[in-house]
């Protein structure tokens, strides 16, 4: 079981959580603009990577804040977490620091 | 005599403490501190099983929990019995009953021996070569056969009358195994004042030290350095020191869980206590130190009863006060052995010692065995064992310089123990995702880099000598809490170590005819490993499946290096390129109670219930489970059955008025200045000009355009709604609108509550529902010019502050009051009583269905599945054309949800009203059209209807609303009946009702 540190309550059991799929994918402003291709990458097209990706959270049984974690699906250690609306992290910039 | 083979004056069991047991019906003494290994063994009894495929008789093979042979039947009494316990960790209580298993009709005479005569049948993968033909007999000879001949022990059959319980911890190191090694970690991890949880399988901590008379250490013996160090660690108020518990499984981010066996040794345990408790522990560090499992040495016959492994032999000597035998032979491919011999020389028995090693390439031990007067036969391989049911000879050879086998001698005995080296318990270490490397010179596979905050330390990181676990146990212990390592505690008298790895005994004899055992619990032979690779078998997975060897319930513990090395040796590859296999959780078998705890009976699933449960339960209610709630399905009266009942339910709200717990309806507050623009966005309803005090019926779509969720918005102020959603879906509800709150539209000044509990909901339908509800109403007025269908007022019910909506799911005039969940069950009561004189009656959830499904409104989830658009079931009205955007509307344009072909909601009425369809029934044009026929759709509600008189139902059929009239084909339970396309409501079209 992950231990995921929700930015709002700190370190808790991945039982109190629920997972919302892949992060930075923003709501088109107008849907209607878009053509069938467009939205219907925007609703089902996610990257499926192995390595670190950046995923949605749900804290569901805590503060019922969403927020978002970079996993690494290969050994399934969460990096970091980091509220929802902030840029994505640049691991290797921060490591360098 | 009691207890022969029992010595005094020796062992660590409590002789001021005698007990009694009985063992397959013979009564029998221990004393507090045996297992009932030890207490078999006092008693003179090795052979107390029959194994698994051919039922050879087995004795007791090792002392730990790595134990394959000697599984018991353990009964403590009051149903407190199960199956298949190792002998080897079943501490014995007064009054306890073991019971041997796998044989019929008893130990000593067992018909399914029969199969050890009929063993070329059963040879690796018998079961895909035999039975093949003729098929029929499969289902009816073989399977029946094979099925009745499987498994080990009987399982219990009473309930559990156990308590077990689940644990949450958190500790900064935990350390698993309080051998020398997990001692001298946790002695200086303890120093830091950090948490620590240590942890050991064994009745006691102390591992090996338990039964090393020979060594000291800091200059104690190493008994009292056992008991220093747990002295000093139990008054530690940062330590938690958990005996009897076994860390069975490694998961991720440290995430380690334990089984703790809390009562098992005691033979009437206090009543506050559960029997076993499952910690779940969170770790900042691990540090492993398992140790290690003595290996077999593979020869004919090598699984005959008195023959065990030459560690084993010296704990039950010096831990337990037990010999085995009297004569023993030490059969050996390395050192460590020899100290089992000299002890055993030393307590007055007679050893003898056959090594296969030469003498020049032995150590210090082979000096000691002699200065000992013990004799040693270097050089000499085993090449069989005789005595059926306790082994009464060993036969020795001598392996001449050309590496021939000469002739064999009979070494006379009553007792063996054998030693072909040692293999780390890396089981853990593989379970954190580690890889292990394999080390040539010990013959075995070792932790490689950590991937968690973990440390391998002592044997089970191949440090097989006291000194070298003492060492790297203090520094393991210190690393983990961040300190520099103190002066390790010191051992003196070097440990024998080092051994030859060996596979197979040589010997002259035919393979072929050779019964020399590799896997004791599976029953797996050194040539059933041969005949897998010789059929192709190369993978060492492959291999296992094959011959199923380490797949039982010991998983290969004292079995894993032999056969490994073995598949190597045939497939003349080196065993690093053969690999290992994967190591499984658990470490050692789980009760199903620890792993349930207290999530049985009562509490499996949580139970919710309305604030009126008692009264319907009272009133004779019958309930269905809605998620977690019980709602009352319906109530009937006298000897009703369920149809009568629902009829009448049905007639008396149609005709007077009837009463409904709705209270299990999820609700949302939504509150906020832009609380209004909000909900604008989730439902497809336009609502941003609803005035206060109105409410509509909203539909929730999710972003693909498929119905989601449907309720009842009501605008309580302009900053202010009470939302309702179904009963199964205000979770769901919930997350998806504090999604898009808080990810999508954070500029949004909103705030979300769930109220579901905080309401009781009761809803009073039908044309006499003002006259019921109107004495007790203050502060609203009821007239329909004032308060029209679809509206909310804040007044008083009863006295109590309520929320008064009105608004119908039957199609009648109806209310739904709320009141706090506090106050639902004495306003319940207060309408309930004046219900009765304008004939009121209590209805169900099945009513309620009939009723609405009468009026053609779907329930969610019921009539539609997830593929719904609001178009299909006909509410397409409901979707606002004037909005821009919500959720969900740029799908409704999407190609596939446009097309002609879709299934629309339409209902359905069977020829002559005949019969009623069957929900999830399937919808055909041609039943005799070739198969596969073409499906329609399916039947989604069916009831009969009291009010009409006949049967309905609703369906979803292909371009449904273009086929009215139609006549379609409906599969029943016998074949297919016909059904005629209708329009999905029943009663009231235009609606009048609602507004009387």
């Amino acid at each position: 079981m992950l231990m995921i540190t929700c930015p709002y309550c700190g370190p808790r059991s991945e039982l109190e959580f629920h997972c919302g799929g892949e992060a930075h994918i923003a709501r088109p402003q107008d849907p209607s603009a878009l053509d069938h291709r467009a939205w219907a990458e925007h609703l089902f097209y996610r990257q499926n990577t192995r390595g670190v990706v950046a995923e949605r959270w749900h804290h569901r049984h805590g503060c019922q804040r969403w927020f978002n974690a970079l996993r690494d699906t290969a050994s399934d250690r969460i990096l970091e977490t980091y509220p929802a609306g902030e840029p994505r992290p640049d691991l290797a910039r921060e490591a360098k620091r | 005599m009691s207890q022969p083979y029992r010595l005094a004056g020796r062992g660590r069991i409590d002789v001021s403490q005698p007990l009694t047991f009985s063992f397959n019906g013979r009564r029998l003494t221990a004393f507090k501190g045996d297992t009932a290994a030890s207490a078999l063994l006092a008693n003179g009894i090795h052979f107390c099983g029959r194994s698994f495929k051919y039922h050879r008789p087995r004795g007791i093979l090792t002392a730990g929990s790595e134990e394959p042979n000697a599984l018991l039947d353990v009964d403590r009494g009051n149903g407190r019995r199960d199956p298949n316990n190792r002998a080897t960790v079943v501490e014995v209580t007064d009054g306890m009953t073991l019971r041997s298993q796998n044989h019929y009709p008893s130990l000593e005479t067992d018909v399914g021996a029969l199969n050890d005569r009929l063993s070329p049948m059963f040879a690796a993968g018998f079961y895909y070569k035999t039975f093949m033909w003729p098929k029929a007999a499969w289902t009816r000879l073989y399977e029946p056969i094979i099925r009745r001949a499987a498994g080990l022990g009987s399982a219990p059959d009473r309930p559990d009358p156990d308590r077990y319980v689940h644990h949450n911890a958190t500790c900064d190191v935990l350390i698993v195994g309080l051998g020398p090694t997990g001692l001298a970690a946790a002695r200086a991890a303890a120093k830091s004042g950090k948490r620590v949880i240590a942890c050991d399988e064994q009745a006691e901590p102390g591992g090996a030290l338990l039964h090393d008379a020979t060594s000291t250490i800091d200059g104690l013996s190493a008994s009292q350095w056992v008991a220093e160090a747990i002295a000093e660690l139990d008054t530690n108020e940062n330590v938690i020191l958990l005996p009897r518990t076994t860390a069975f499984g490694y998961f991720n981010h440290n995430h380690i869980a334990l089984a703790e066996r809390v009562t098992d040794h005691l033979a009437n345990p206090p009543s506050g206590l559960p029997r076993e408790r499952l910690w779940q522990v969170r770790a900042g560090e691990v540090v492993i130190a398992a140790g290690s499992h003595e290996r077999p040495l593979v020869f004919a016959d090598n699984d005959r009863p008195g023959i065990l492994l030459a560690d084993a032999i010296r704990t039950y000597l010096n831990r337990y006060g037990v010999a085995p035998g009297d004569r023993t032979v030490i059969a050996t491919s390395g050192a460590s052995a020899y100290q089992t011999a000299l002890d055993l020389n030393a307590a007055g028995r007679e050893v003898r010692v056959v090594d296969l090693r030469l003498a020049e390439d032995c150590g210090a031990e082979l000096e000691a065995a002699k200065t000992a007067g013990i004799e040693v036969f270097n050089a000499h391989t085993v090449v069989g064992a005789s005595g059926k049911k306790r082994v009464d000879g060993l036969l020795a050879a001598p392996i001449k310089p050309d590496g021939s086998v000469g002739e064999p001698i009979t070494l006379s005995c009553d007792c063996v123990g054998m030693s072909g080296g040692w293999t780390p318990a890396v089981h853990l270490f593989s379970q954190s995702r580690g890889k292990l490397t394999y080390d040539t010179q010990r013959d075995a596979f070792l932790p490689g880099a950590s991937v968690q905050q973990e440390q391998s330390a002592g044997a089970c990181n191949g440090a097989f000598a006291l000194d070298a676990c003492l060492r790297e146990g203090a520094r393991a212990g210190a690393e983990a809490v961040g300190r520099a390592t103190d002066a390790p505690p010191l051992a003196t008298a070097p440990t024998f170590t080092g051994f030859q790895p060996v596979r197979v005994m040589p010997s002259s004899a035919d393979p072929a005819k050779t019964r020399a055992f590799i896997d004791f619990q599976n029953d797996v032979t050194a040539k059933d490993i041969k005949l897998a690779v010789r059929e192709g078998f190369e993978s060492i997975e492959h291999v296992k499946r094959y011959t199923t060897t380490g797949m039982a319930t010991d998983q290969g513990k004292t079995s894993n290096m032999n056969a490994l090395g073995l598949v190597a040796g045939t497939l003349s590859r080196e065993l690093p390129k053969v690999g290992t296999t994967t190591f499984r959780l658990p470490y050692t078998p789980v009760t199903f109670g620890a792993l349930a705890g207290q999530n049985r009976g009562d509490l499996f699933d949580p139970i919710r219930k309305t604030p009126v449960h008692a009264w319907a339960l009272q009133r004779g209610a019958k309930f269905e489970d809605v998620g977690n709630w019980k709602r009352a399905w319906f109530f009937p009266e006298g000897r009703e059955t369920m149809d009568e009942a629902v009829a009448r339910e049905c007639l008396a709200v149609r005709e007077r008025v009837g009463l409904f717990d709705a209270s299990t309806l999820g609700k949302i507050e939504v509150v906020g200045p832009d609380a209004a623009e909000f909900l604008n966005r989730v439902y497809t309803n336009g609502l941003k000009a609803m005035p206060v005090g109105r409410c509509r019926y909203g539909l929730m779509l999710g972003e693909d355009g498929y119905i989601m969720d449907d309720g009842v918005v009501a605008r309580l102020a302009d900053d202010r709604f009470h939302i309702t959603t179904t009963t199964g879906g205000a979770p769901r509800v919930l997350a998806h609108m504090e999604d898009y709150l808080q990810t999508e539209w954070s500029d949004l000044d909103v705030f979300l509550t769930s109220t579901t509990e905080q309401w009781a909901v009761i809803a009073v339908q039908g044309p006499r529902a003002r006259d019921v509800i109107a004495p007790f109403v203050t502060g609203a007025d009821l007239s329909n010019g004032a308060m029209p269908h679809m509206s909310v007022r804040t007044c008083d019910v009863c006295g109590v502050e309520a929320r008064l909506m009105r608004m119908s799911f039957t199609g009648e005039l109806g209310y739904e009051i709320n009141v706090p969940a506090s106050r639902g069950l004495e306003v319940w009561e207060m309408i309930w009583a004046a219900g009765e004189p304008h004939g009121m009656c209590v209805y169900g959830t099945e009513t309620m269905h009939v009723l609405r499904a009468e009026r053609g409104f779907i329930i969610v989830g019921q009539d539609t599945d997830g593929t719904m658009s609001p178009d299909d079931v006909g509410l397409d009205g409901l979707v606002s054309k004037k909005k821009a955007d919500f959720i969900g509307k740029r799908s409704l344009a999407r190609p596939d949800l446009v097309a002609d072909g879709r299934k629309q909601l339409v209902g359905l009425r069977t020829a002559g009203d005949a019969i009623r369809l069957d929900e999830g029934a399937q919808i055909v044009d041609e039943p005799d059209h070739p198969k596969p026929v073409p499906m329609l759709g399916h039947v989604t509600s069916s009831y009969q209807s009291a009010a009409l008189g006949h049967p309905i139902a609703l369906g979803v059929v292909k371009d449904g609303r273009a086929r009215l009239g139609d006549t379609v084909h409906v599969t029943t339970a016998e074949g297919f009946t016909t059904a005629e396309i209708v329009a999905p409501i029943f009663i009231d079209a235009e609606g009048v009702r609602v507004h009387g």
